[in-house]
This record gives structure tokens, C-alpha cells and sequence, in this order.
């Protein structure tokens, strides 16, 4: 009874009680408890990919990183953050603007939709992707031929020097391709990453209310006017919060990325993938070589984050 | 505000740049895309290192060769849904026959190149630590007590059921074939195996990394690449009898044919048939399949009775039902020694 008091202390009569009662030895245990944990499952794995990514000295590290294939997994993974990143700031903002600021039918719906890609496994999504878009899926390469590029895009391929000139984008939309290739890494890489920047928005728009837009409207802004002049700025550091989060799952993606991939070498792979291929082929050092340089981004990203959860807060304290 | 754009803009201008910096360069006349097994990296960067010259100088074509790696059965269903592969070269028969059924490829696969359609092929094999202190020299070592064996699951991978029908296949040959005596000695391993890992690479990891086991049994290609240099810490093993895998290729014709790469690919396919090839895959230590070549590694690549699973089991379908389905010889073999350890 008296152990159980010591974590439930009964409502104290005195007027001036310290923060704590637990006694420092329970007290210091439980932050050792906390730092152990922290060290065993962070520090020490953390430590450990830099480690043995240097193990073999610098040149075999540096190799590793300046290898076509790593170079290339670098290029697609940042392609594919470029792509993602972007569409899904427009779509969080919007889906936020609209959950947060307004009342239809069909919201709480919309909101579970958002959180779709936190319940479904990534692999799962990935063949769903395949499923739908492979060649004996709903929409194989030739449906796609037909739906996306009508004749007009063919002609255009076929226009000596243009084709070349679109980046070979008319001679995508000739031949499409989606799964095996970057736009089904694109795709799967948005749909894991579509409730970042909703998610970090929502909450923040709803506590800050409808005041500041009304009033905008009172004074006579258009729509238009008051989004950009009144609705953004005031969740400016909260969008890059999600953007940072979404950068950094659309990095470091694993599941989905490998099951759309199809696993061409400097082409369709990864920095995740290639880690794995690497790790697999006994290259432990170029393995952890190239997952230095993805924990590297992420200590960016996080850092990054860091700073604007600072500039967060600040703004918070200044707008009370 | 204005600043913030311009900083906006120059950001996304940073990253074209930097990703245009990052792009490749060369165009190649025709690419071809080789689907091959997991753990076939080095061999075919090897193999296309040297095709590439030897087209040029055959036909004055440029080829560029792409690889995919991945498991085979990954690769057969990433085929199926679209994976735009010209070939593949595999380690098992049934994913190219899974193709084959599918119209991928030809029905006659089997027979469009030599030792049906298998250039090269493995055994298994048998690797120790420094100094075989053990003093394992064939399988019958493997038997007796004390010695910590690591090796596949046969339940859950090829890799794993090839060491069980060497065991088997050994068995058999030196009590003359006496299939009581076989079953005994195959017991008799399978007691000593202290971990059946998910995976070739896993088994391998168990062994070398973490250090557990005497023996690790796996394919002489991992075995002799794990074992080479002077520096290495273990000794490969070669037994006396072993069950011959293959590595099965073929042309994935529905793909080769709509990108008009047939012959090249079928080229590509025959280059690994050529002393030139088989020189690479010699000493990338899978086992050739012309006879000057292997004399002329026969000092890695020693003599072994390989045996192969038609003629030995009666194929595959058959080997597994009387070995390794539910209730067959594997798992009453491990029920037994259950019982006899309590």
C-alpha cells in the first residue's frame, strides 16, 4: 500500500508541493532506464552503420558512394522525393484547408482516407499498384497506351528530333510504363507519404480557427486572397514540418518502392533497394557505406526539423 | 515575401541541376535486360563485361546489357506482370517453366540450348573454419557426433533441399544403394544440423557473421567464394557424391520479340556456352560445362559425382512428395530424433 501511495499520492493538503515526490533513487533509475533505451536502440545502431561503413578506410567508403549504381539510386530516390514532395504539399494543404476550415458531407470519410496509408501495409500498396497497372492487371500497358496517349502523343514520338527534345516524354506516352519503372516508384513513394503534410496541418488550422479569415473577408479579400495572404502564412513553419517529415519517408521508403521496382540496376533502384542488394552481396561495407549516406539525410532532415520546430514554437509564444 | 519566392525558385532550380549533373549520359544501339537470380551479381557483371566487346566485334552492333537481381520466383511473377526482360537466367527450372506455361516463353525452352538450357551448373558443398578443425573431408564426417551443422530449411528453400538429397544421394552411393542404410546416415546429419536458416544468404550469415556451427552446407558457389584468398577464414570442402543444380536460361520471346531484340538475346545466351564464357563462369566458381574448361580449374573446381535429381529421385515432384511434404521422410526423420533426445 504504501509502495502504491508513493505513485498515487492522494490529493496533498499543503499549499506548496514539489514537482516531484518519488524519491531520487527511482527518480535517476528511470532516466537511466530511458537513456539505456535510447542508447541501445538509437545511438549504438546509428554509431554502428558508420562504423562499419568506414571499417575498410575511406577510399572503399568513398567508392562505394561513387559507384554508377549509387549514383544512379541516389538520382532515382531523390527524383522521386522531387515528384512526391510537391504533389503532396498541394494535396495536404487543400485536404487540410477543406477538413479544417469548412463543413460537407463526406468529411470524416475524407479524413480516414487521409489516414489510409498509415493502416495499409506499404508492400500491400505496392501490389496494389502491381495489380492494377501490371500486365495482367485492370489497366495493362496497353489500356494505358490508349488512355494516355491518344494518337496525338504517338505522332508527336514519331516527329524526328521532338521526341528527343521532350526529354522522352513523348516517347513515354507512346509506350507507357508504369510499374517496373519510375513512374510506379513515384506512385508508390505519394501514396506512402499522402498524410504527412495533411496530418501535421489539420490539427494546427483547426486550433487556429476562422477569426483571421472572416475578418479578411469582412474587409473584402477574395477567396484567393485570404488563402494566400491569411491561411498560409499562418501555417508556413507547420507546412515545412511536413514537408521535412514527407522528405524523409519518401527517402528512406522501402516496401512499397521494392515490390513496383522490377529491381533494374541504375535504373529502377533505390538508395533502400540498394542497400539491400549490396548488404545481400556481401558488400557489408558499400552496404553500410550507402545507408550512412540515408541516415546522413535523415540527421539533415532532422536537424532541419529541429530548427523548425524552434521557429514553431517561437511563433506560437509571439502570436500569444 | 518577394525574397522568399526568388529563395523558393533558386532552391528548385538547385535541385534540377543538381539532378541533370547526376543523369547518364551514353545511348547504347540496342539495351538488353537480363532477370537473374538474387545472388548472380558478380558472375554477370563478369559476363557483361566481356559480351559487350565480343557483339561489337561480331555484328558492329553496340549492346548495353541491364540487370535485374531478385529472387527467381520474384522475377518469374515481376515477368508476368510486365518487368520488360529480354531474358533470364534463373537457378531454378520451375520459374522458367512457370514462363514457359505462360506464353513467355518457348514451350520447347528446355531443348533451344545445350545440357538443357542449363550453361553451367553447382553442387552442393561443404564449407569450415580455418584449419578444418573438425576434420571434415566428405560427408560422412557430417554424421558423426559433435559436429554443428548450419544449412537451410528444406521446407522453406531449393538450397535447403539439395543438402538434404546430397545427404541422401551420398548415403545411397556408399552402401550400394540400400535405401535403410541411406535413411539411417541421412538421420544421422540431419541430428547435428543445430539451425535451419530461412535462406542461402541467411545460412551463410549464421556461419560467418554470428560465428555458430562447424559446418555450413550450401552451394559450392558460395562455398569457394567465401574460401578464396589467403586471407579467408574458412576452407571449402569438396564431397565425394553431391546433387548437380542448374542454372536454367532462356529468351523471354513474348518481350524479345515486341522489342525486336531476339537475336541478341539468344547471342547473349550462347556467349555463356562459349570457352569465353565458361572461362568467366569458372572462375566466378559455378561449374562448367565444357570439358577443357573445367581441366583447367579442375584445382578449385575438384571431381565430384554429380548426381542429378531425375535420375537419382525421379525428379523434382517426386523427390518432394517422398521427402519433404507434410508427414514424408523430413519430418519423421526430425520427430524421431525428438523422441530419442528425450
Amino acid at each position: 500500500m504504501s509502495a502504491l501511495s508513493a505513485f498515487f499520492p492522494s490529493a496533498a493538503p499543503e499549499a506548496q508541493r514539489p514537482a516531484t515526490r518519488d524519491t531520487p533513487w527511482l527518480r535517476w533509475s528511470l532516466t537511466g532506464v530511458a537513456l539505456l533505451f535510447v542508447a541501445g536502440f538509437l545511438v549504438i545502431p546509428l554509431t554502428a552503420v558508420f562504423a562499419e561503413a568506414l571499417r575498410k578506410g575511406a577510399e572503399v567508403y568513398w567508392a562505394a558512394l561513387v559507384d554508377p549504381d549509387a549514383l544512379a539510386a541516389l538520382r532515382l530516390t531523390l527524383t522521386a522525393a522531387v515528384i512526391a514532395v510537391p504533389l503532396n504539399v498541394v494535396f495536404g494543404v487543400a485536404a487540410a484547408w477543406a477538413i479544417a476550415k469548412f463543413d460537407f458531407p463526406g468529411k470524416s470519410f475524407l479524413t480516414t482516407l487521409i489516414d489510409l496509408p498509415f493502416a495499409v501495409s506499404p508492400v500491400i500498396a505496392g501490389l496494389a499498384f502491381v495489380l492494377v497497372f501490371g500486365l495482367q492487371g485492370w489497366l495493362p500497358p496497353e489500356a494505358q497506351a490508349e488512355l494516355l496517349a491518344p494518337a496525338v502523343a504517338r505522332e508527336l514520338a514519331a516527329i524526328p528530333g521532338l521526341g528527343w527534345a521532350l526529354g522522352g516524354l513523348a516517347e513515354w506516352l507512346a509506350n507507357p510504363r508504369i510499374v517496373f519503372a519510375v513512374p510506379g516508384i513515384a506512385l508508390a513513394t505519394i501514396f506512402v507519404t499522402v498524410p504527412f503534410v495533411a496530418r501535421e496541418l489539420i490539427p494546427l488550422m483547426q486550433a487556429q480557427g476562422n477569426d483571421e479569415e472572416y475578418a479578411a473577408l469582412t474587409l473584402g479579400a477574395n477567396g484567393w486572397q485570404t488563402f494566400w495572404r491569411v491561411t498560409l502564412p499562418n501555417v508556413k513553419w507547420g507546412l515545412f514540418y511536413g514537408v521535412v517529415l514527407c522528405n524523409a519517408r519518401a527517402m528512406g521508403e522501402f516496401g512499397a518502392v521494392s515490390v513496383v521496382s522490377g529491381h533494374v540496376r541504375g535504373e529502377t533502384n533505390t538508395l533502400p533497394l540498394h542497400v539491400e542488394i549490396l548488404y545481400n552481396e556481401y558488400q557489408f561495407a558499400g552496404a553500410f557505406a550507402v545507408a550512412s549516406l540515408l541516415a546522413l539525410l535523415a540527421i539533415a532532415t532532422l536537424i532541419l526539423k529541429s530548427l523548425i520546430e524552434w521557429r514553431l514554437t517561437l511563433n506560437r509564444e509571439q502570436n500569444l | 515575401m518577394i525574397s522568399l519566392h526568388q529563395k523558393t525558385l533558386a532552391l528548385l532550380g538547385g535541385i534540377a541541376v543538381a539532378l541533370g549533373a547526376l543523369a547518364p549520359v551514353a545511348r547504347a544501339d540496342q539495351e538488353l535486360l537480363n532477370a537473374s537470380y538474387d545472388i548472380g551479381r558478380e558472375l554477370y557483371a563478369a559476363v557483361n563485361k566481356s559480351f559487350e566487346p565480343y557483339w561489337k566485334e561480331k555484328t558492329g552492333e553496340d549492346v548495353k546489357i541491364k540487370q535485374s537481381h531478385a529472387g527467381s520466383s520474384k522475377q518469374a511473377r515481376s515477368i508476368l506482370e510486365g518487368l520488360p526482360a529480354d531474358l533470364v537466367t534463373f537457378n531454378t527450372f520451375t520459374d522458367v517453366q512457370l514462363l514457359a506455361d505462360k506464353g513467355f516463353v518457348a514451350k520447347n525452352w528446355q531443348q533451344q540450348f545445350p545440357h538443357k538450357a542449363s550453361p553451367f551448373y553447382s553442387v552442393h558443398s561443404i564449407l569450415v573454419r580455418k584449419g578444418n578443425p573438425k576434420g571434415i573431408k566428405d560427408w560422412s564426417d557430417l554424421a558423426r557426433p559433435g559436429v554443428k551443422i548450419v544449412q537451410v530449411n528444406p521446407k522453406l528453400g531449393g538450397n535447403g533441399r539439395y543438402a538434404v538429397l546430397a545427404y541422401y544421394a551420398y548415403g545411397l552411393e556408399v552402401h550400394n544403394g540400400d535405401t535403410a542404410q541411406a535413411r539411417e546416415f541421412l538421420k544421422k546429419v540431419l541430428a547435428n544440423v543445430v539451425v535451419f536458416e530461412s535462406g542461402g544468404r541467411s545460412a551463410t550469415t549464421t556461419f560467418t557473421e554470428r560465428e555458430i556451427g562447424d559446418v555450413l552446407v550450401n552451394f559450392e558457389s558460395e562455398t569457394l567464394f567465401l574460401s578464396r584468398g589467403a586471407d579467408s577464414k574458412f576452407e571449402a570442402v569438396t564431397p565425394s557424391v553431391s546433387v548437380l543444380s542448374e542454372f536454367p536460361v532462356a529468351v523471354v520471346e513474348r518481350v524479345a520479340k515486341k522489342r525486336g531484340t531476339e537475336v541478341v538475346a539468344k547471342g547473349y545466351l550462347d556467349f555463356l556456352y562459349t570457352p569465353a564464357g565458361q572461362e568467366i563462369i569458372a572462375r566466378n566458381f559455378y561449374r562448367p560445362r565444357d570439358p577443357v574448361v573445367a581441366k583447367q580449374h579442375e584445382n578449385v573446381l575438384k571431381p565430384v559425382k554429380a548426381v542429378e535429381v531425375d535420375a537419382v529421385f525421379g525428379g523434382w515432384p517426386k523427390a518432394t512428395e517422398t521427402f519433404f511434404a507434410n508427414n514424408a521422410l523430413f519430418d519423421t526423420l526430425l520427430r524421431e530424433i525428438a523422441a530419442e533426445r528425450k
